[in-house]
């Protein structure tokens, strides 16, 4: 998987006050590391179109990286901005939990 | 189950153990934690769990060369490196040597929420990493259970704990995980179902005001392990079990004999002294002079050049060197020349454990062949009477093993009875000098007798026990009618006896006198016999020479006359007696 930013290609970054920085955290490809990805792209697509960026670290390649963000849980999604930081573990499967958890949503079902 | 893959290649007759190099631990385990294999580690809060961690790491780091990697769940390194320096362990020189690894993992609830199937491949590969990266072989995990208060999906988390207990078994490293006991089970979160091969539980208990620590092995599979709860502390450098309960009687036993320091008491003792190592108790009450014989056998001690640990519950240095000097025994010059040391301390100053434990570095520090301890009754005031007879025994123990010589002083009550100790200790005891005070014609004066002195023919006699200027001397006693004289009975006796001792010789001498008289006198009286005897015979010898002239001149007489008659020469003769009567 690739451990580059991946952009929606607009090029908003730059005017955009709310400019959300995702990074998630896999160890490998697994199928909850695929499923996770796919599921935060589509969500991020659907709410964040044109302001997102997915930072994706696998630790298998750099252990080290784990300890800034005090990675226990594989896969763990961290909103880095807009503060305050955020996580979120597990494969993203449920889509409510996950907005609610990225505070997209501001209640709970 | 992967147990017998992980297994390293030791000796194959012992079941490999990983020394902990925690003071008393590898004692009580039978060398060691298991191998290669997780140890759990339970207690409640405060109770020394993370310590005994960290020293494990340290000391394998330190001792055996094994680097370490603790993953702190409940500190940050720093917090860890701030707390363990008091005793003496630098983690950061560790870490920069990389020796240890000190991973912080922090599961902030709030900030975190859960969505789907996740795993803990996070935890796995933090820790993998660090244990790779140093070649570690030891590792502890403090404490694991936080997970639970971080994570809610308890079957992941559980499905995730076995898998890494298996996985730490491949890795092959030693594994202590720490847990906070739980109510009715050993662990909050039931981790001894996970961790099978050795469970230790840590305890921390006040009982009157005084705490105590203990450690006591639930269970330790494959292997023989004391099952005894064990006293432990946390002292200025780190951990200590005592596992002295654990001690067999194995002890060597020297025929070698120490003088007490006071000839006649020696000679009681049937010549030489006391056993060297073996244990001394001078048991009396207060003033009876305990302290001023423990300071004669100091004393001697320092003149063969020995050393000789003194510690002293009651007085302060200065305080027995003044009260010495009084009796004649100048103790400073050996203290100066360093054969002597003091070990000062107030009993309640702390617990029994850690009096034991300040002994045992002393003891360790300075190797003494003589150890005294004055008085050993004061440490019922530290603790509880059982609990200061325990402590007592794993010194007597401990100090014999070490054929250290024990002199060990205690303080009876003035009712209670003498040859009984508060501490029942007795029976531990080798050699025991009783001091008892003697009160008579209102005077109050001091006993000792030899209660008991295994393995040597001693005296059964109770002797004066005075003070004097030039130190203790030991005197007989006088047994008069009412009983053991002592003090001015005493010496009236003795003055009483001297006296007719003169009479007695006077007497002698006149008997003397009277016989050579008598011989004398009876020598006279043979000489006045003999004298007279003499002029009798003579007169007697006198009579018989005239009788025989006599009777010469009749017969002569007779043949005269019978030749003048013309007689028969040949005829009958009348006997001449007849004529001669007629």
């Amino acid at each position: 998987m690739k451990t580059q930013p991946y952009s929606d290609g607009h090029g908003v970054q730059a005017e955009e006050p709310k400019q959300w920085q995702l990074r998630l955290y896999i160890a490998g490809q697994t199928p909850k590391s695929v499923a996770a990805f796919s599921n935060l792209k589509r969500i991020c697509e659907e709410h964040l179109a044109g302001k997102f960026e997915i930072e994706v670290i696998d630790l298998i390649e750099n252990p080290r990286l784990a300890k800034d963000d005090q990675i226990v849980a594989i896969p763990t999604l961290v909103r880095k901005l807009p503060e305050p930081i955020r996580k979120i573990i597990g494969d993203l499967s449920d889509r409510e939990q996950t907005l609610v958890g990225l505070q997209l949503r501001k209640f709970k079902r | 189950m992967t147990k017998t893959a992980t297994k390293p290649k030791t000796s194959p007759a012992s079941f490999p153990k990983c020394t902990t190099g925690i003071q008393g631990l590898d004692e009580i385990t039978g060398g060691g934690i298991p191998k290669g294999r997780p140890t759990l580690v339970c207690g409640g809060a405060g109770c020394g769990k993370t310590l005994l961690g960290i020293e494990f790491l340290v000391r394998g780091a330190v001792l055996h060369n094994e680097p370490g990697v603790f993953l702190a769940f409940e500190e940050t390194a720093e917090e860890l490196t701030q707390n363990v320096r008091s005793l003496g362990f630098d983690l950061d020189d560790l870490i920069q040597r990389r020796k240890l690894a000190v991973d912080y993992i922090h599961i902030e609830r709030s900030e975190i929420d859960e969505t789907g199937e996740y795993d803990l491949e996070g935890l796995f590969i933090r820790l993998g990493h660090a244990i790779d990266s140093l070649g570690a072989k030891r590792v502890v995990l403090d404490t694991l259970e936080t997970l639970f208060s971080g994570l809610s999906n308890v079957a992941i988390l559980r499905a995730e704990l076995r898998r890494l207990f298996r996985w730490l078994k491949q890795k092959g490293v030693t594994a202590v995980i720490t847990a906070e006991r739980g109510n009715g089970s050993l662990t909050r979160h039931g981790l001894e179902e996970y961790v099978s091969d050795c469970v230790l539980l840590l305890d921390h208990r006040v009982e009157g005001q005084i705490s105590t620590r203990r450690l006591r092995i639930v269970k330790y599979r494959g292997s023989s392990h004391g099952t005894n709860e064990f006293p432990f502390l946390i002292g200025e450098d780190g951990v200590s079990v005592l596992p002295i309960t654990s001690l067999q009687l194995q002890h060597k036993a020297s025929s070698e004999r120490i003088s007490s320091g006071i000839p006649t008491l020696d000679a009681m003792l049937g010549g030489p002294g006391f056993f060297k190592g073996s244990s001394v108790l001078v048991s009396g009450t207060a003033g009876i002079g305990k302290t001023s014989l423990a300071c004669h056998a100091a004393d001697a001690c320092c003149q063969r050049g020995e050393r000789c640990l003194y510690i002293a519950f009651e007085e302060s240095e200065a305080q027995l060197f003044r009260n010495m000097r009084s009796i004649g025994l100048d103790l400073e010059p050996w203290v100066k020349k360093g054969l002597l040391r003091f070990h000062i301390a107030r009993p309640t100053m702390n617990g029994l454990e850690l009096h034991l434990a300040s002994i045992q570095k002393q003891v360790e520090a300075f190797q003494p062949h003589l150890m005294v301890v004055d008085p050993i009754s004061n440490f019922v005031s530290a603790g509880t009477a059982p609990e200061a007879r325990s402590m007592t025994t794993r010194l007597v123990d401990y100090l014999k093993s070490r054929q250290i010589t024990t002199l060990f002083t205690n303080l009876n009550h003035a009712d209670s009875n003498l040859e009984q100790t508060d501490l029942d200790v007795t029976s531990l005891i080798d050699t025991w000098l009783v001091l008892r005070d003697i009160e008579l014609n209102g005077e109050r004066n001091r006993g000792l007798y030899i209660l008991k002195s295994r393995g040597m023919a001693h005296s059964n006699q109770i002797r004066e026990f005075l003070l004097t200027d030039r130190g203790v001397q030991l005197t007989e006693v006088y047994l008069g009618p009412e009983g053991v004289l002592t003090g001015s009975a005493r010496l009236a006796q003795e003055a009483k006896e001297k006296g007719t001792a003169v009479q007695r010789s006077l007497e002698i001498e006149r008997k003397r006198a009277e016989l050579a008289r008598r011989q004398q006198a009876l020598k006279a009286q043979i000489a006045l016999l003999q004298l007279q005897f003499q002029s009798d015979k003579e007169e007697m010898e006198r009579d018989i020479t005239c009788e025989q002239v006599y009777l010469e001149k009749q017969e002569q007489g007779r043949h005269e006359m019978a030749l003048s008659r013309k007689a028969d020469s040949n005829g009958v003769q009348v006997p001449p007696t007849k004529n001669g009567r007629k």
